[in-house]
């Protein structure tokens, strides 16, 4: 009886009795959301071109932000580190496309996918070796002070940070956008994304396009990088952390970029309010680790293509 | 003809090489060292590998080993990850003659390893982690955990808080907070938490920290601005710590009511906090800082780790569990043999005697540095466990109070009844320690 009380009455009591904590449980996670967002966008924007998921993008997060406050500790000013950091993730986004997308052209998308493991493997091991294992803390002047908001109802409180993390999302999205419905590029992606063999016959340069998308996708990993590490500091948790990802392309869609950005924010929302409603007076929590991926799992069942996925018709 | 000659004799040379060199090797006493220089536990990993591999090789170029006996060093990457610490423990276990003695620096790990390194009569030194309850030696003939357990330190903490909060009658009725490694690390202190609640009268929330990353903390850290603990208590390990210390200061939470075990206080744990870290406290057993006589060996000396974590509270504790291996081989020269290469079977003897008094410290060149330990056959913990706490300044660690001895009344029978259980479940009968 007690059991089904904590479930079905005693959160919505707490709810109702406590909204600040509500509220800041709810900003707190919908804040986590957009992080995770960040991450899903890089993954979404490699499946929509090539239809190869990117394992290693989560790696990219990590070495991106790596190389960026590496190169800082050894002086260089954060807007250089900044460009030289683009420029290295457009050359790893060459090299994977000469090394290991070239040579597999054709191949079923199992062993594309099985090759982005071996790049996480590879990229793991070579930042590590590069720039050791330490936790390295971001310091480019993104605030990082909690601010107490005094609502009606009681005090909020909410971190800059993840304030400033939700601009930058906002402002990636909008350019993402931006760039693929207005410049020629960015159409040509969309080509490449909806059919190869057509994009190729109309004269799309498909293995170039190949180069910018894992280029862009190399960006959006720095920016995600960069805000994490502001966050947690440039640490190697982070390549987990950024498996979230991986529910949150379910329930939004691996082609959607909106669905990418909604996914996280429920994933995020859903994790904390579970956690701290249902998970610490039920399960003894820690249950972060995990609900993203149930949900995600009950999802398939439901709408295996996300929110905003395409839906897959198969034709025999 | 010639060419055959010259194949043979080179096959012969090498083959003699690799016989001296095999010879030579087992002349030396065998370190495994199990390392975690990669991954998410790397911050901790890194310092206290290096402190631990560098105090052998300060041994070794310094005094020409023990009684001219070098130590052999080899280290297996595991990652903090239970099942490649095994691994890697099999791995070397039978290298160079024989492991003299293993020190996993994973409590998961060592639970993992205590059936195996039992059998194979290689004595586990799990210094301050560990299963607590090893310090029955009766049970435990082969797992060792001096200078203090979880338990014990569990005890001390909350003897420290009393103490600040004027006794331990002013816990009564007090609600705290506990943040663990959702790890059996993390977890090994709640039963002592639970009868010192119960004990005296206070009550506490448990807060488990995911083990996969260590960095989602959110919700934990909405709970504890909600509900408002007199003190935080934390169990944590590599990242986690870091992120913990930042989250504190993020909600302005008062940092000297939140103390760390002893994985969870040192300088990688603080800094990335940066000046929201000042207060910060945390239980140790060993001294920071490189002003100690042992730092003034290594100066100069080549073959070292790099000397940009010498000195750090994880480095010197890396220094210290060596330098206890170091003695145990002494001490089991002095009796086996001078100047012979000891078994891990007479090791095992030579830390069950050890007793390192302020003088022999002293000697060493590491007084500050290590506790005066006794162990005996009885207690594997030690006779007199105790920690300081330390607090950081904003530049490192300082020493704010006297020993704070472990209250044993309570915790030594907790061991001696999970001893006693984890016997009948595996069917030892108990050794007589007379």
């Amino acid at each position: 009886m007690e059991t089904l009380y904590l479930i079905f009455i005693d959160p919505f009591v707490q709810m109702v009795v406590e909204p600040a904590f509500l509220v800041e449980v709810l900003i707190g996670g919908l804040t986590s959301g957009v992080m995770y967002s960040l991450v899903a966008l890089g993954f979404v924007l490699i499946f929509k071109a090539s239809g190869i998921f990117n394992f290693a993008q989560g790696i990219f997060v990590l070495f991106a932000a790596l190389n960026f406050v590496g190169l800082m500790d050894l002086g260089v000013h954060p807007i250089l580190a900044f460009v030289i950091t683009i420029g290295i993730m457009t050359a790893l986004a060459f090299v994977v496309d000469r090394l290991v997308l070239r040579p597999l052209v054709n191949q079923d998308p199992i062993i594309l996918f099985m090759a982005t493991i071996g790049i996480a493997f590879f990229l793991e091991g070579f930042g590590e070796t590069l720039w050791g294992g330490d936790v390295r803390p971001v310091r480019v002047g993104i605030p990082d002070e909690a601010l107490f908001w005094e609502a009606g109802f009681g005090e909020i409180l909410v971190q800059s940070a993840d304030l400033f993390a939700g601009v930058i999302a906002a402002f990636l999205v909008t350019t993402l956008a931006l760039f693929f419905h207005f410049t020629p590029v960015g159409r040509a992606l969309r080509a490449v994304a909806d059919d190869h063999q057509a994009a190729l016959s109309v004269g799309i340069p498909l293995n170039n396009i190949w180069v910018i998308v894992w280029a862009v996708a190399g960006f959006v990993a720095l920016a995600a990088g960069i805000m994490w590490g502001a966050k947690l500091g440039v640490q190697f948790a982070l390549s987990t952390i950024a498996l979230k990802a991986l529910p949150v392309l379910i329930l939004g869609g691996f082609t959607s970029i909106p669905g990418a950005i909604i996914g996280g924010l429920i994933v995020g929302a859903g994790e904390k309010v579970f956690e701290n409603y249902w998970g610490v007076p039920l399960l003894e929590g820690a249950t972060e680790d995990w609900f993203a991926y149930i949900v995600a799992m009950i999802f398939l069942f439901f709408r295996p293509q996300g929110l905003f996925g395409e839906k897959i018709i198969e034709r025999v | 003809m010639l060419t055959k000659k010259l194949v043979t004799a080179g096959v012969a040379a090498a083959i003699a090489a690799g016989a001296i060199g095999v010879a030579q090797a087992e002349e030396g006493q065998f370190i495994p060292a199990l390392t975690y220089r990669t991954g998410p536990f790397a911050p901790g990993g890194i310092p206290t590998a290096n402190g631990y591999v560098d105090y052998f090789h300060l041994i070794n170029e310094r005094d020409g080993g023990v009684n001219g006996v070098k130590f052999i060093v080899e280290e297996c990457e595991y990652g903090y990850k239970t099942d490649r610490g095994v691994e890697c423990y099999d791995r070397l276990k039978d290298k160079h003659g024989g492991a003299t003695a293993v020190s996993p620096y994973s409590t998961g790990t060592t639970y993992a390893l205590i059936d195996k390194a039992t059998a194979d009569k290689i004595p586990i030194l799990s210094m301050g982690y560990g299963r607590t309850s090893a310090a029955d030696g009766r049970v435990f003939p082969y797992v060792f955990n001096f200078p203090a357990t979880y338990w014990s330190q569990a005890t001390a903490v909350i003897q420290y808080i009393a103490n600040e909060m004027g006794g331990l009658e002013a816990l009564k009725g007090q609600r705290f907070a506990f943040i663990f490694l959702d790890h059996p690390y993390g977890k090994e202190p709640i039963p002592t938490f639970d009868i010192l609640a119960e004990k005296f009268g206070f009550t506490y929330d448990k807060y488990p920290v995911p083990f996969a990353t260590g960095t989602e903390q959110k919700s934990v850290w909405l709970q504890i601005r909600r509900t408002k603990p007199a003190y935080i208590i934390m169990w944590g390990w590599g990242v986690m710590n870091a992120t913990a210390v930042k989250e504190a200061a993020n909600i302005k939470f008062d940092m000297s009511k939140f103390i760390g075990n002893w994985w969870s206080a040192s300088e990688q744990d603080v800094l990335p906090a940066g000046d929201g870290a000042i207060g910060y406290k945390g239980a140790t057993f060993n001294g920071a800082g490189t002003g100690y006589k042992i730092f003034e060996d290594m100066e100069g000396m080549s073959g070292l780790s790099d000397d940009g974590d010498r000195g750090t509270v994880l480095y010197n504790r890396g220094m210290v569990n060596a330098a206890y291996v170091v003695e145990a081989v002494r001490l089991a020269q002095e009796k086996y043999g001078k100047g012979k290469r000891v078994t891990g079977e007479q090791v095992r003897w030579a830390f069950e005697n050890l007793d390192l008094n302020a003088e022999d410290i002293e000697g060493l060149g590491l007084t500050g540095l290590m506790p005066t330990t006794k162990v005996t056959c009885l207690n594997h913990e030690g006779t007199n466990p105790a920690i300081l706490i330390q607090q950081w300044n904003g530049k490192a660690w300082e020493i704010i109070t006297d020993w704070i001895p472990a209250m044993t009344d309570v915790v030594r029978p907790l061991i001696e009844q999970d001893a006693a259980q984890y016997a009948k479940d595996n069917n030892i009968t108990p050794r007589t320690c007379s």
